[in-house]
């Protein structure tokens, strides 16, 4: 088992050190990590859907709040469609206080997130090359795992979601379901650094 | 850029926002900031990114404050874009700017599609803040981090010499 770890642990620094994080095209890099009711949730979990909205989040952040409800409404519209969102927080709850284990808990619970919210205490945000909060990674089935389809943002106006004009991460979900490959394929979003 | 644009994106810049305080601030949006990042003439241009809601943002930006009243350097002028959402200018930032005693100039960024206008600033920007560009019409350079007082006055330095 310990092997086993420090395999992963190796390949991830060899991918961190190799790619700077995945592009799209790129195999997913595996994690397993504690959600906010105490379980663990890995990626592999998934492994029967037909990809999964890989969110990395934070609780104080304006840009996540903004978008709160928002990955709700992309949970519950396509978690049915095979596409479930899993959120990680990547802050260091020493340096964003607000980002601890409890107040994950909290806002899950205020919130009713339907999805998992994981702490992420293993650097798996480097490994992906996620800079900031909310920073989404659309991974698609690819065989036996899931290979990443599209990077960025989630659409392109944070402060009003009436007033949305581009869904980049639902143009890149129905290409995938299509069969196609998303265009573009990775967007830009400011938010705020991963801390 | 033919004139007519040119033209429209003059009055955009022209176009004021006064906040609660009176102090007006002007608002700027992905045609104005592509303008502001492709100056030439024998001016340094220092534009900063940055948010009152960014924690490393509000810490260095006394530095930039410093560089602005600094007048030992005329050819320098420094500009703060904050990113911080336009329904939020009076209730946040323009608190901000006179509890900090800001008197550099402000611009608000108004296209939310930072898709848009994020590369005509750097293509290398990931669209993290702080981030920060000094250029003028010979030398650029992008900094994608928080900067100390010292590395601000170093990277101006190499840009004018």
């Amino acid at each position: 088992m310990k092997k086993v770890f420090l395999t992963s642990v190796l390949s991830i620094l060899a991918l961190v050190l190799v790619h700077g994080g995945l592009k799209p095209g790129d195999k997913a890099i595996p994690f397993s990590l504690k959600n906010v009711d105490g379980k663990t949730v890995s990626l592999s979990d998934y492994s029967s859907q037909k990809g999964v909205i890989v969110i990395f989040t934070c609780n104080p952040c304006p840009f996540a709040k903004a978008y709160e409800q928002r990955i709700i409404q992309l949970h519950n519209k396509y978690a049915g469609m095979g596409f479930p969102v899993v959120a990680l927080n990547p802050n260091n709850p020493a340096i964003s206080p607000d980002d601890s284990y409890d107040n994950m808990k909290s806002r899950a619970k205020e919130k009713g997130y339907p999805f998992p919210y994981l702490k992420d205490n293993q650097n798996i945000y480097k490994a992906y090359g996620a800079t900031r909060t909310p920073h989404i990674y659309l991974l698609e089935k690819s065989g036996n795992n899931f290979k990443v389809a599209y990077i960025g943002a989630i659409d392109d106006n944070a402060m009003e979601a009436g007033a949305v004009s581009k869904r980049y991460l639902e143009s890149a979900i129905k290409a995938v379901i299509e069969g196609n490959k998303p265009s573009p394929a990775t967007t830009k979003a400011i938010g705020c650094t991963i801390k | 850029m033919d004139v007519r644009t040119a033209f429209i994106i003059v009055i955009f810049l022209l176009v004021s926002y006064t906040g609660a305080s009176g102090q007006p601030i002007q608002l700027i949006d992905g045609d104005g900031i592509a303008v502001l990042s492709s100056l030439s003439n024998d001016t340094t241009y220092i534009l900063n990114f940055w948010a009152t809601w960014c924690s490393p943002c509000v810490e260095e930006i006394a530095i930039f404050e410093k560089i602005h009243r600094d007048k030992m350097n005329p050819k320098v002028k420094v500009i703060l874009v904050s990113l911080d959402f336009i329904n939020q200018v009076d209730s946040r930032v323009i608190p901000f700017l006179e509890k900090k005693g800001i008197s550099a100039e402000v611009r608000i960024m108004t296209d939310t599609d930072y898709n848009a206008w994020i590369d005509q600033v750097d293509p290398s920007w990931t669209g993290a803040i702080p981030a920060t560009l000094i250029y003028n019409r010979d030398r650029r350079v992008f900094l994608e981090k928080e900067l100390s007082y010292n590395e601000l006055v170093k990277q101006i330095h190499q840009i004018q010499h």
